[in-house]
C-alpha cells in the first residue's frame, strides 16, 4: 500500500473514531441531563434548512445503512474465502480474500462517520424522539460502543495483519470481526424494529422490560433478513469492484484476476439473493401478525405499488445475474453444448418476471376498469396475489440455479458409469419440484389466506431440496470428470462487466426502496402507536418523491464507493498470484 | 381470451421456427407477436399500463437474448449495418424512415382525438385500518374484535342461518344498488362511480381480509378513510348512521356466505 493511501485511511479511521466517541458523549449527556419529552424548554423538532429534517435524516440513515451492510458483509465472505485458501493451500483464494478486505477499511470509517452524523441529526432535529429512544434503550448504547471499538480493533488487525500473523490467528481475528459486527447490527436492529413493533413498554410508553423491547416482534426477522441481504449487497459491490478493475486492467493477468473476482462476487451475491425473498416473506408475515393495519399498509395499501417497483427491480436482478452466467459460458471451452438451453431459461425467467411484476390492482382508466368489471382483471387478477408470486419466485430461483449448473458443467464431461442415470434423476427432481410448486400455487387459490401463506413453506423447502439434491448428485457425477477445455479467465466481453455494475446499483436501489418501506409504514408515528409524529413532515410522501430521494441517495453512495474503489486501487500494489490464469 | 388472435400469434411464432430468419428479424417479429397477444389476445382487454409494463419486460428479455451470445449479437449488429448501408435495402430503408414518424404521428393523432379522460393513477385498494375506531360511543379495537356470530356457525347452525338471512335483508335494502345482485360491483348506481364499487366475488377482495376490516369499512365508509393515499374518491356511506352493530356483523356474514369465500383468519404472533 502507498504511504498516501495509508495516511488517508488512518485519517478516516481517526475521524470515524472521534465521531463515534462524540456520539457516545452526546447520548450519555442526553440521558444524564434528562432531555426527555417532558422538558418544556426542549423543542420537539428543529427544521433542517432547504431539504427539511425528514429528507436529511432519510438520506443519511440510508447511506449509513448501505455502508454498514457492506462493512458487515465483506468480512463474512472474505473469511470464508480465506479459510478455503487455507484448507486447500491455494494462494489465489488468499489473494482474493485480501482484495475484498482492502475495500473495508475506508468503508468502515465512512460507516462510523455517517453513523455519528445520523445520531447528531436525530438529537438535534428530533430531540423528543431521541430523548424517548434514549430513555428506552440507554443501556444498550454502552455495549454497542464497546462492540464498535472491538470491531475497529478486529478489522484493522485483520486487514493490516494480513500475512503477518499465523493463518490460524488471522482466521480467528476474522471470526471475531464477524461475531462483533453481527452483534452490533443486532443491537441497532433492536432500536429500529422497536419503532415499528414496540414491545416491553407500558400503555403510557414507559419501559417495563428491556429484553422485551429488544426482542420485539420483528427483531429476529429483520436480523435474519439483513444478514442475508447484506451478503447479497456486499457481494454485488465487490463484484462491481472486480468489474471496475477488469475494465481498467493493463494486461491479461490482471484481466484474468479481476474477471475471477467479479465472478466470485456475483456468485456470493446471487447465492444470498436466492433465500432472500423467503426471509422477506417471514418478516412480512410477522408484521401482519403484529398489526393488520401495518400489514395492509405494507402489502395491500399505501406501499403496495412500491412492491411492484421492487418486483421489477428484483426481476431485473435475476435476469442480469443469469445474463452474466450465460455470457460467462463463452469463456469456457466446451460450454457451447449448453447454449441451446439459454432461450428456454430466458423464457422461464421472462414469464416469472411478468407474473411477479403483475400488480394486484391494475392502473386503469374508468373505461378499462368497467371492461374488467373492477380494478382486478378476471384473467390477470389471479397473478396479482401471493400464490402466483410465490410460485413465480420459486421457479425463478430454480431457473437461476439451472443456469449456474450448466455454467459449472461447461467444460466437464462425466466419466462415471451411471452418468446417464444421474442426469435422468436430476431432471426428474427438477420436473417433480416444478410440478409440486405449481400445484401448490394453484391450490393456494382454493384455501383461505392463512393456509395460502403457509403453502410458501413446502414450496421453499421443495426448491431447497431440489438444489441440494441435484448439487450432491452433480458433485459425484463430475468426480474425475474429463475436462474438455480450459476456462479462459479474462476472456469476457465488457458488457458482462456492465451487468455486474447493473446488479450492484439495482441491489442498492432495492435496499433504499425497502428501507423506505420499513420506516414509512409507520406513517404518522415515530414509534408505532406510542409516539405520534407531530412534525410538519407527518405525511407519507408520494412514491415519485420517495423514488427521487432514494435515487439521489444511491447516487451519493456510489460516488462514495467510487472513492473507496479508487483508494483501494492505490493500495493495490500487492502482487497478484502468478498462477491466477488457472483460476477456477 | 381471444382465441383467434392467440391462435394467429402461436402460428406466427411456429412459422418463425421454420422460416429461420436472422436474429434481428426473429427478435422484431417475436416482439410484435407478443405485443399483439397482450394487446388484443386477452379478453377483457388489459389496461394500457399493464401492456406497456409487459412489453418493457419483453423488450429487456429480448435484448438479453440477442446479446447473451456474442455471435448472435454480431449477427444482429451486422443486420442493422447492412440494412443501413446496402444498396439493395434502399427502398425498404426509405419506407422505414417514412413509416416511423408517420406511426408516431398516427399514435399522437389517436391519443389527441380521444374525449377527455380523468387522469389514470395507481389506486390503493385496501386502505390501512386504524388500530381502534369509535362506534356509537364505544371504542372498537380492530386488532382484537371478532364477529360475535361467527362462533355459532358450527355450534348453532339454525341461529347462524337467521343471521345470514338478516344480513341478506340488510344487503338488499342498502348495498345492492351499488354492489349489485351478485355482489360483482355492478349495481344500478355503479356506472356513475369512479372508482366503481368493490366486486366481492373477486377472490382478491373480501377473501383476503379479516371481518374486523369489513366492519370498519362498512361502519365508517368513505368519511372514515385514512388521510394517506388520497384522493380515495369513494362514495361509500358511513353505515354506522343507519345500521346497528349486529346488522353490520350480519351483513358481513351474508357477504361471505353468498360469495362462498372465507374471512381471513387472524395470524398468530411468534
Amino acid at each position: 500500500m502507498t504511504s498516501g493511501a495509508r495516511t488517508t485511511e488512518r485519517r478516516l479511521l481517526i475521524l470515524g473514531g472521534v465521531s463515534l466517541a462524540a456520539t457516545l458523549v452526546l447520548l450519555v449527556a442526553t440521558e444524564a441531563f434528562g432531555f426527555t419529552p417532558q422538558d418544556a424548554s426542549q423543542p420537539e423538532y428543529r427544521a433542517m434548512p432547504v431539504i427539511g429534517s425528514r429528507v436529511a435524516m432519510w438520506v443519511v440513515a440510508q447511506l449509513h445503512l448501505m455502508f454498514a451492510a457492506f462493512v458487515l458483509a465483506v468480512p463474512m465472505f472474505a473469511l470464508i474465502i480465506e479459510i478455503i485458501g487455507y484448507v486447500t493451500k491455494d494462494k489465489r483464494y488468499d489473494d482474493l480474500a485480501y482484495e475484498f478486505t482492502k475495500l473495508l477499511s475506508v468503508s468502515f470509517s465512512f460507516t462510523a462517520t455517517l453513523g455519528a452524523l445520523l445520531t447528531f441529526m436525530l438529537i438535534v432535529l428530533y430531540p423528543r424522539l431521541a430523548g424517548y429512544m434514549v430513555k428506552i434503550f440507554s443501556w444498550t448504547f454502552f455495549p454497542y460502543v464497546l462492540l464498535f471499538f472491538l470491531e475497529a480493533i478486529f478489522l484493522y488487525s485483520y486487514y493490516y495483519g494480513w500475512g503477518k500473523f499465523s493463518p490460524k490467528v488471522h482466521i480467528a481475528l476474522g471470526v471475531g470481526l464477524n461475531i462483533v459486527g453481527t452483534a452490533i447490527m443486532f443491537i441497532a436492529d433492536a432500536w429500529l424494529t422497536f419503532m415499528n413493533t414496540p414491545n416491553g413498554i407500558s400503555e403510557t410508553g414507559e419501559l417495563v422490560s428491556m429484553w422485551d423491547a429488544v426482542n420485539n416482534f420483528i427483531w429476529m426477522p429483520i436480523n435474519v433478513h439483513r444478514i442475508i441481504a447484506n451478503v447479497a449487497f456486499g457481494g454485488s459491490v465487490a463484484a462491481a469492484y472486480g468489474a471496475y478493475k477488469f475494465l481498467g486492467a493493463k494486461n491479461d493477468r490482471e484481466r484474468a484476476h479481476y474477471d475471477w473476482m467479479g465472478y466470485i462476487g456475483n456468485f456470493i451475491a446471487i447465492s444470498a439473493l436466492l433465500p432472500l425473498p423467503f426471509a422477506g416473506y417471514w418478516l412480512g408475515k410477522e408484521i401482519y401478525a403484529y398489526s393488520q393495519s401495518l400489514g395492509i399498509t405494507l402489502m395491500g395499501g399505501t406501499f403496495s405499488w412500491l412492491f411492484i417497483i421492487q418486483a421489477v427491480l428484483i426481476g431485473n436482478l435475476f435476469l442480469a445475474a443469469n445474463y452474466y452466467l450465460w455470457v460467462s459460458m463463452e469463456r469456457i471451452e466446451g460450454a457451447e453444448r449448453y447454449r441451446k438451453f439459454i432461450k428456454y431459461l430466458l423464457a422461464s425467467i421472462a414469464v416469472c418476471f411478468l407474473v411477479w411484476a403483475t400488480p394486484h390492482s391494475l392502473v386503469a382508466s374508468v373505461e378499462e376498469s368497467r371492461a374488467m368489471g373492477g380494478s382486478h382483471h378476471p384473467v390477470l387478477g389471479v397473478l396479482g396475489v401471493m400464490s402466483a408470486k410465490n410460485t413465480a419466485v420459486n421457479i425463478l430461483i430454480l431457473t437461476t440455479y439451472i443456469s449456474f449448473l450448466l455454467y459449472r458443467r461447461g467444460n466437464k464431461e462425466a466419466t462415471v458409469s451411471w452418468a446417464r442415470t444421474g442426469n435422468i434423476i436430476q431432471f426428474s427432481i427438477f420436473a417433480a419440484v416444478i410440478i409440486f410448486v405449481v400445484f401448490l400455487g394453484v391450490y393456494g387459490y382454493f384455501v383461505e389466506a392463512r393456509v395460502r401463506i403457509g403453502l410458501s413453506v413446502p414450496q421453499v423447502l421443495s426448491v431447497l431440496f431440489a438444489m441440494i439434491a441435484v448439487t450432491i448428485i452433480d458433485i459425484f457425477l463430475f468426480k474425475n470428470a474429463k475436462i474438455r477445455g480450459e476456462i479462459r479467465w479474462g476472456d469476457m466481453p465488457a458488457r458482462a462487466q456492465y451487468a455486474l455494475f447493473f446488479i450492484a446499483i439495482t441491489f442498492a436501489w432495492t435496499m433504499g426502496l425497502m428501507g423506505y418501506v420499513r420506516a414509512g409504514m409507520r406513517q404518522h408515528w415515530h414509534v408505532y402507536g406510542v409516539m405520534a409524529d407531530t412534525s410538519p413532515d407527518a405525511f407519507t410522501p408520494t412514491l415519485g418523491f420517495a423514488s427521487n430521494v432514494i435515487s439521489i441517495t444511491v447516487l451519493i453512495f456510489f460516488t462514495f464507493i467510487a472513492f473507496v474503489f479508487w483508494l483501494a486501487g492505490l493500495s493495490g500494489k500487492k502482487t497478484v498470484s502468478e498462477t491466477v490464469e488457472e483460476a477456477p | 381470451m381471444n382465441l383467434i388472435v392467440v391462435g394467429a400469434v402461436v402460428a406466427a411464432l411456429i412459422a418463425l421456427r421454420f422460416l429461420k430468419p436472422n436474429a434481428l428479424a426473429w427478435t422484431a417479429a417475436t416482439w410484435v407477436a407478443l405485443y399483439v397477444a397482450f394487446r388484443w389476445g386477452i379478453e377483457p382487454p388489459l389496461p394500457a399500463s399493464i401492456v406497456n409494463m409487459f412489453m418493457g419486460i419483453v423488450t429487456i428479455a429480448l435484448l438479453a437474448f440477442v446479446s447473451a451470445d456474442s455471435e448472435r449479437l454480431r449477427s444482429a449488429k451486422s443486420n442493422i449495418v447492412n440494412f443501413l448501408v446496402r444498396k439493395k435495402y434502399t427502398v425498404p430503408l426509405l419506407i422505414v424512415l417514412v413509416a416511423l414518424p408517420l406511426l408516431v404521428a398516427f399514435k399522437i393523432y389517436v391519443d389527441m382525438s380521444r374525449s377527455p379522460q380523468p387522469p389514470v393513477t395507481g389506486r390503493t385498494i385496501h386502505p390501512p385500518p386504524p388500530a381502534t375506531i369509535s362506534f356509537k360511543g364505544k371504542t372498537v379495537d380492530l386488532g382484537a374484535v371478532e364477529n360475535p356470530f361467527r362462533e355459532i356457525e358450527e355450534t348453532d347452525p339454525e341461529v347462524f342461518a337467521a343471521h345470514v338471512e338478516n344480513g341478506k335483508r340488510v344487503y338488499h335494502q342498502n348495498c345492492v344498488f351499488c354492489h349489485g345482485d351478485h355482489m360483482e360491483g355492478d349495481g344500478i348506481f355503479a356506472h356513475g362511480f369512479d372508482p366503481i364499487p368493490a366486486n366481492f366475488q373477486d377472490a382478491t377482495t373480501i377473501a383476503m381480509l379479516q371481518e374486523s376490516y369489513l366492519f370498519w369499512r362498512i361502519a365508517k365508509g368513505a368519511p372514515g378513510l385514512p388521510m394517506e393515499s388520497t384522493p380515495w374518491a369513494s362514495a361509500m356511506p358511513a353505515w354506522e348512521k343507519f345500521l346497528t352493530e349486529d346488522e353490520i356483523w350480519d351483513v358481513i356474514i351474508f357477504l361471505y356466505d353468498y360469495t362462498g369465500h372465507r374471512p381471513r383468519a387472524k395470524e398468530e404472533l411468534h
